[in-house]
């Protein structure tokens, strides 16, 4: 039964993270792309007068089926087939989050730094609400995250999408090393 | 009822980002790091098993379940790739999570990330608004 419970090496999560792109074109010829969601959501609550808000976004409906089905793998995952353990990450990195006071591994996310009492701080309102906003921002001015540019952008051979790809991990990387730890330690 | 579809593939890229541990803000602060392979093995397998996904369904003539021809995925560049991008890597970094993650992060009990979505949301809303202004 253990096996159920382990977390996935990146040999298996990867691969099938990968098959969605084509299985997403064989079902219906549907792009894998989650910051599209995001625009959807503004389409559906407050589209105004924004160009960018004003299209036929029903005929996109299946990615929000999407990503529903993306919180229910998050609930069967997470809770369901959690991982009892604390996470498997490198020696180096333990060592680093503890120098910041984190030091509860378990689960996937610290609930020392993510949890609603701490909204409430400037450290998680920076990481939460401010990280959130750049996410959304970001996502759109480069019309796609992750998914979109970084798995069915590169899948396809788009040269856009490896800049984009490298501009993610840019930023990520600059960001990590000489900001977070300012952010970290308030 | 033609999209429960794909929420069931939905739910199975859910479960690969969340048992791959691709939504932990842990994995992401390793990745930026370098301090494991991990997360770099995930990319570095997902992207060839879907480019050789669309190779085979180009060069077999490969068509969709109701028998249509597949569209060939494309990427237009614009300047905006390059800031957007950046912007989202400091948004990435800080919350350990892209867009499809903070869906996943909700599922797997981080109840708080449903701010964050919200606040992607309006990051995304405040970019239409202000898109003629900004450099394309």
């Amino acid at each position: 039964m253990n096996i159920l419970f382990s977390p996935w090496p990146w040999y298996i999560a990867g691969p099938v993270i990968g098959l969605t792109v084509p299985l997403l074109l064989l079902l219906g010829n549907k792009t894998l792309g989650i910051s599209s969601t995001l625009r959807q959501v503004c389409a559906i609550c407050a589209p105004g007068s924004i160009p960018l808000f004003n299209y036929n976004w029903k005929k996109d409906s299946w990615n929000l089926f999407f990503v529903f089905g993306v919180f229910i793998g998050g609930i069967i995952g997470g809770i369901l087939l959690a991982n009892p353990d604390p996470i498997g990450i490198s020696e180096t990195t333990i060592t680093y989050f503890n120098s910041f006071g984190i030091n509860d591994l378990s689960g996937l996310m610290p609930k020392e730094l993510f949890n609603w009492p701490s909204l409430l701080t400037i450290r998680g309102f920076l990481m939460m609400v401010v990280g959130g906003f750049l996410v959304g921002f970001g996502t759109r001015y480069a019309r796609g995250c992750t998914s979109g540019h970084g798995i069915l952008g590169l899948s396809a051979l788009q040269w856009p999408s490896l800049v984009a790809t490298a501009c993610f991990f840019i930023g990520g990387i600059l960001f990590s090393h000489f900001i977070l730890p300012y952010i970290l330690s308030l | 009822m033609k999209n429960i579809k794909y929420l069931i593939v939905g739910v199975v890229f859910g479960i690969a980002l969340t048992k791959g541990e691709a939504i932990s803000w842990y994995r992401i602060q390793e990745m930026f790091r370098f301090e494991s392979f991990h997360m770099f093995g995930i990319f570095m397998t997902a992207i060839p098993v879907g480019a050789i996904g669309l190779l085979l369904i180009r060069e077999l003539k490969i068509k969709t379940i109701e028998g249509e021809d597949i569209i060939k995925p494309e990427k237009k560049y614009h300047h905006g790739i390059i800031i957007g991008s950046l912007i989202f890597g400091f948004g990435w970094a800080l919350t350990g999570a892209c867009p499809g993650p903070l869906y996943a992060q909700i599922g797997a009990g981080s109840s708080v990330t449903i701010v964050t979505l919200i606040s992607a949301v309006a990051g995304t809303w405040t970019y239409g608004r202000f898109q003629k202004y900004l450099p394309d």
